[in-house]
């Protein structure tokens, strides 16, 4: 099996990481290319950026009441 | 105990208010999951129906709000289970859009071709509002097929093998289309809200 780790292999496997747990040994490809990759360091903000702010939207989707209406 | 729980009672006609007032919300959020306006429409009657016929169940623990877009997800769901069962020929624009989107942000050697920015936090109180109302137009202009399994995932939170069996697909099928879909809202919201000039 090839090993990941061009960035498009780390960047897609943050973003799989939001759908399925990653293997141990993607874990560590992702860990090891990291270390050293500012890009992918940028690319693994935004993913958790981005996981933040949809779980807020959904939270206020879901709670928040704004009443009485205008 | 049973028999000297209070009583939740809830007045009909404030409920009918209120169901009235979120009708819009309702409406949108099936949209944005459905994709489709008669099946949304479908979805927010029939959660209406089964609030109206519901309500002496609620027992005022949970806002009302959650109460009914709970009811909602579980309609939307009934929905997106009686219509996209059926096999959906793979578009064949599908397969070029996604090498463009792949060529726009990788060089052929696999590095990113653009550096990716620095991401601000946001959700804080004073952007908040603005920047859910570019979220979800970001997610309304996903393909419709990958905005189905994504907001299956971002919005009814339901696990990715689930989502295989409901909409009986493959799982590599379903990291292709969710692997795109989160690739094109990084785009959107890059493009529209953290590298957009200040607001």
């Amino acid at each position: 099996m090839k090993i990941p780790n061009s960035c498009r292999d780390i960047s897609g496997l943050l973003l799989a990481r939001e759908d399925r747990s990653l293997s141990f040994g993607e874990r560590l490809a992702v860990r090891v290319h990291i270390l050293t990759c500012r890009a992918c360091q940028r690319f693994e903000r935004q993913t958790l950026v981005l996981r933040g702010a949809l779980r807020a939207w959904r939270e206020h989707q879901d709670h928040d009441d704004p009443e009485p209406p205008r | 105990m049973m028999n000297t729980a209070p009583q939740t009672h809830i007045d009909m006609q404030e409920l009918a208010r209120r169901i009235d007032a979120l009708r819009p919300t309702l409406l949108r959020l099936a949209q944005l999951q459905l994709r489709n306006q008669a099946w949304a429409e479908d979805a927010v009657s029939e959660t209406v129906l089964a609030v109206l016929q519901g309500a002496q169940r609620f027992n005022g623990a949970s806002q009302l709000k959650t109460w009914i877009v709970g009811i909602l997800k579980h309609k939307v769901l009934d929905q997106l289970r009686q219509h996209m069962r059926e096999p959906v020929a793979a578009g064949a624009n599908d397969a070029g859009e996604e090498e463009d989107l792949d060529a726009l942000l990788y060089r052929s050697d696999g590095h990113f071709r653009d550096m990716p920015e620095h991401w601000a936090d946001p959700c804080s109180e004073l952007q908040r509002d603005q920047f859910f109302a570019v979220l979800e137009a970001c997610l309304e202009h996903l393909p419709n097929r990958q905005g189905r399994v994504f907001l299956m995932r971002e919005w009814l939170e339901i696990d990715s093998r689930v989502i295989c069996q409901e909409l009986d697909i493959a799982p590599t099928n379903l990291w292709i289309q969710l692997h795109r879909a989160r690739l094109r809202l990084r785009e959107c919201l890059q493009a529209n809200w953290f590298g957009a000039p200040p607001r």
